[in-house]
């Protein structure tokens, strides 16, 4: 379980405490640091040091995906894919620590359902890349599609380019970081995690949004349906320049000039307006 | 689910047949009901070129005597150009039901395509560079069927079709043209809400429909701003804020192609663009069939719209 002070820290910040559970692994949202806290009941022992390359060129994804897992159970850590052309569902589906690298660009469907693989992307990927992802993390150098990181529960999503629109739609833990600009309706129905655009916003951002920090460093175009600016703290501050000098970005104005967004919470609590509304249809 | 594409050189002509046979090929698992082309090729300043359908893929069915009954119907097509004073300079059938004829015509193009059409003629295309072909099977198998894979010129758009609110036919195959404008066409991916609504206000406005297909409004709409005064970029972001619905679109004129997404951007579109050729398609897939290297491309974003010329 989360130690208390991560707690406290966590609801300092916002947000509820956050304990994201995978099937393999468990990790758990921290305000400083953040090391992985991994349980491995199920792990394939890989060596990261053990290395394997797969040319994709003529290789469906289902054929990729099936020689990344047999490497895998023969122990390999470290997997280099070349020439991923684009296709889709590529890297989906893998529960284990794993080092994978694409030397190229992915379509859609791409890393989605990951449980614990580092993955670096050198080109750009399509639509729902991340979605779903557990823990981990999956690092593009260029540009995504729509719905990057939908659905996400846990990890850290990074897209060092600009993203489509829907960004975290449905995000439920984890964070998503952009370093370009993002599209219409980001943060859409998010629900827990964080989310770090160093670019500019869409419009409609954060529509929705019933919990989960938004942190915008360029100009928003609208705000959403219940998304609402709040106080940005030492502590936020002290969470943003960590996290993102992890990855080699900065946020252009420094991160204490972002703009912080939360739930405004107005939408939130479904359960006091169902008895009103139970009398009224009875 | 519908797949898009478009592709344009900037300058110089290419082998558009064959690169948009690719790239739509590329998209085929996003609609394998029917493939079609709207290819741009050299220019005929004083002649048209105009594409035909004399059948109806359900009509080539019933057997015996439908070839004659099709014959019977592209010598009436000749008769009826004649009587309009339109000479023929060139005919071909690449098959029985499906004639392409370059033709001498000046006169007033509504008249024209409302003489030669009827309940089994339906004109494709009419345009000075314009050539559109649509059938059904995969883009490989229409342009080998039409050998698209020699057409050259400076630019084309495509589309592969999942028939989901009209029938698997050639009148409901992509992209429409802009009847009765010379050279506008169109391809689209998405659903338009209040189609019937405008469909009834161009109709008012002398407009005639060739099918139940939302996408043929989109080819309507723009040509007919146009015809008021509009450029091409101003009619494609009036359209944003009037059609309704989710959308991407791809439209092209003699000298032009656009892109426009909708105010929800729910429809894809990824982008390439260099300083000879832009390619854009709903997958990236597609823009690799024609670039196998890597490449830097983007999503527009919402209420975005481009235009580029040849």
């Amino acid at each position: 379980m989360a130690r208390v002070e991560d707690q406290h820290k966590s609801q300092e910040m916002g947000l509820h405490d956050e304990q994201l559970t995978g099937r393999t692994q468990q990790m758990y949202f921290r305000v400083e640091g953040e090391e992985e806290r991994f349980q491995k009941p199920f792990d394939i022992e890989v060596d990261f040091d053990k290395k394997a390359e797969i040319d994709a060129e003529n290789l469906s994804a289902t054929e990729v995906n099936r020689e990344i897992k047999r490497l895998m159970m023969d122990g390999y850590g470290t997997i280099n894919i070349k020439n991923p052309g684009a296709k889709h569902s590529m890297g989906v589906g893998f529960l284990n620590r794993l080092n994978l690298n694409f030397e190229g660009s992915l379509g859609y469907f791409g890393c989605g359902l990951l449980d614990g693989p580092n993955v670096n992307v050198t080109g750009r990927v399509g639509w729902s890349c991340g979605e779903n992802m557990m823990s981990g993390r999956v690092v593009i150098e260029k540009n995504a599609g729509s719905t990057f990181g939908a659905a996400m529960r846990g990890g850290d999503l990074v897209a060092k380019g600009s993203v489509g629109s829907r960004t975290g739609i449905d995000q439920k833990g984890g964070t998503i970081i952009v370093g370009g600009d993002a599209g219409a309706f980001t943060g859409f129905m998010m629900q827990r995690g964080r989310m770090i655009i160093l670019g500019d916003t869409g419009k409609n951002l954060g529509d929705t949004m019933y919990d989960g920090l938004i942190y915008v460093a360029g100009k928003i175009k609208d705000l959403g349906v219940d998304c609402v600016e709040t106080e940005m703290t030492d502590l936020d501050k002290h969470w943003l320049q960590n996290k993102l000098s992890q990855y080699g970005l900065e946020a252009p104005n420094g991160v204490e000039n972002m703009t912080k967004l939360t739930s405004g919470k107005k939408l939130w609590n479904y359960d006091n307006l169902e008895p009103t509304e139970k009398k009224l249809i009875l | 689910m519908c797949g898009i594409a478009g592709l344009i050189h900037r300058g110089k002509s290419g082998n558009v047949g064959q690169e948009m046979t690719s790239m739509l090929q590329s998209l085929w698992h996003r609609g394998p009901d029917s493939s079609g082309f709207g290819l741009y090729g050299t220019a005929q300043a004083n002649h048209l070129v105009m594409r035909l359908k004399l059948a109806e893929t359900e009509e080539l069915t019933r057997g015996y005597g439908v070839e004659r009954e099709i014959e019977r119907r592209a010598e009436q097509v000749r008769e009826r150009l004649s009587e309009l004073g339109a000479k023929i300079i060139e005919e071909d059938s690449p098959t029985v039901y499906a004639h392409r004829y370059v033709i001498d015509y000046n006169g007033d193009m509504n008249k024209f395509a409302e003489w030669v059409q009827d309940d089994h003629v339906e004109i494709l295309s009419i345009g000075h560079s314009l050539e559109l072909i649509k059938d059904l099977g995969s883009a490989t198998d229409v342009s080998e069927k039409y050998n698209l894979n020699s057409f050259t010129g400076t630019h084309g758009i495509g589309h592969t079709r999942m028939a989901t609110e009209s029938d698997v036919d050639i009148a409901s195959a992509h992209p429409y043209w802009a009847f009765p404008y010379n050279d506008v066409s169109v391809v689209h991916n998405g659903q338009l809400t209040n189609y019937w609504k405008f469909r009834r206000y161009l109709e008012h406005r002398g407009h005639r429909f060739h099918s139940n297909c939302d996408s043929e409004l989109i080819a309507v709409f723009v040509a007919d701003r146009m015809e008021k005064g509009d450029e091409l970029e101003e009619a494609m972001n009036r359209s944003i804020y009037e059609l309704d619905g989710v959308f991407t679109y791809i439209v092209a004129t003699s000298d032009s192609l656009g892109m426009a997404k909708d105010t929800m951007a729910a429809k894809p579109l990824v982008l390439y663009e260099d300083d000879q050729f832009v390619a854009m398609a709903s997958e990236e897939v597609a823009i690799r069939s024609v670039f196998p290297h890597e490449i830097d491309t983007i999503d527009p974003y919402e209420e975005e719209v481009r235009v580029w010329h040849a």
